[in-house]
């Protein structure tokens, strides 16, 4: 009934992880850098779920459930942090954020 | 090319699309919407694998709250557009883009995606285990403990976000 194969999946998640890759490597706007590990984070999502679904395995998807517990805190953390830093410096711009650089 | 097929390509395709779109728009506002967009997608995907559990979940959460958190943190600050931002290393774009290309092939190497060594059926039982039922029964006996610790993390984290927000010097 289902032909559609693993590989298409674990493809899918591939091409998403490598866009969110671009985007935190080239936008200066920190909240959409923050968006784009979303994006990674959900891609990794996406090949749990595959797996978890041919291997008939739950694990996956229990996984996946606690990464999105964790990516809920996270988001909440780091746009707490964000609003910090706005207040502090008038800007989101990354590259104006780097007092611990070396 | 069956129904299902067609279904999963065009999916996919809305999915990459506006995936690209979140990472190009200049209007922060705008890609929001678009990663909305990329989420509504991925969570059919997870009703084509049979995880209707994760599908609800993927929207209440991340559609729902976290998104929304963004919306009202991107509105808060009252940023413009990112073309105020300067630009003034262009080489760093391309760098960017080579060093998430080689990421990509190293995926697919390391999936074993170009050798097709992969299944091409849902197992028997997946349409049990995307249940709630069964993941409930799963979380509240084999990882009982990580759920419990999952509590733990999310009242750390109100605290933490509380004192950080209401701060006035960092």
């Amino acid at each position: 009934m289902n032909q559609i194969p693993l590989q298409y999946y674990l493809l899918l998640s591939a091409i998403l992880f490598s866009i969110g890759v671009v985007g935190v490597l080239t936008r200066r706007n920190a909240i959409i850098v923050f968006m784009c590990i979303e994006l990674m984070l959900n891609s990794a999502n996406l090949a749990l779920v595959a797996f978890s679904a041919f291997l008939s395995n739950t694990n996956g998807q229990v996984l996946v459930f606690f990464v999105m517990a964790v990516a809920a805190a996270e988001a909440a953390v780091g746009l707490a942090i964000i609003v910090a830093l706005f207040r502090n410096k008038q800007t989101v711009n990354i590259d104006e954020i780097n007092i611990m650089k070396w | 090319m069956t129904l299902e097929v067609i279904l999963f390509f065009l999916i996919a395709a809305s999915a990459v699309g506006s995936a690209l779109m979140m990472i190009t728009r200049r209007n922060p506002v705008k890609s929001v919407l678009f990663l909305i967009i990329n989420f509504f997608c991925l969570s059919m995907l997870y009703l084509f694998l049979h995880a209707q559990f994760i599908a609800i979940i993927q929207i209440l959460v991340y559609a729902g709250a976290i998104m929304v958190l963004f919306l009202f943190v991107i509105m808060l600050l009252n940023l413009g557009d990112e073309s105020l931002l300067t630009e003034k290393k262009s080489f760093r774009k391309w760098a960017g883009i080579a060093a998430a290309i080689v990421v990509f092939v190293e995926l697919i190497v390391g999936l074993g995606l170009v050798w097709g060594n992969g299944q091409s059926q849902l197992s028997d039982q997946a349409t049990a285990m995307g249940t709630v039922e069964f993941i409930g029964r799963s979380l509240y006996s084999n990882y009982f403990f990580p759920f419990e610790i999952t509590s733990l993390l999310l009242i750390a984290a109100m605290v933490g976000v509380i004192v950080l927000a209401k701060r006035k010097a960092l």
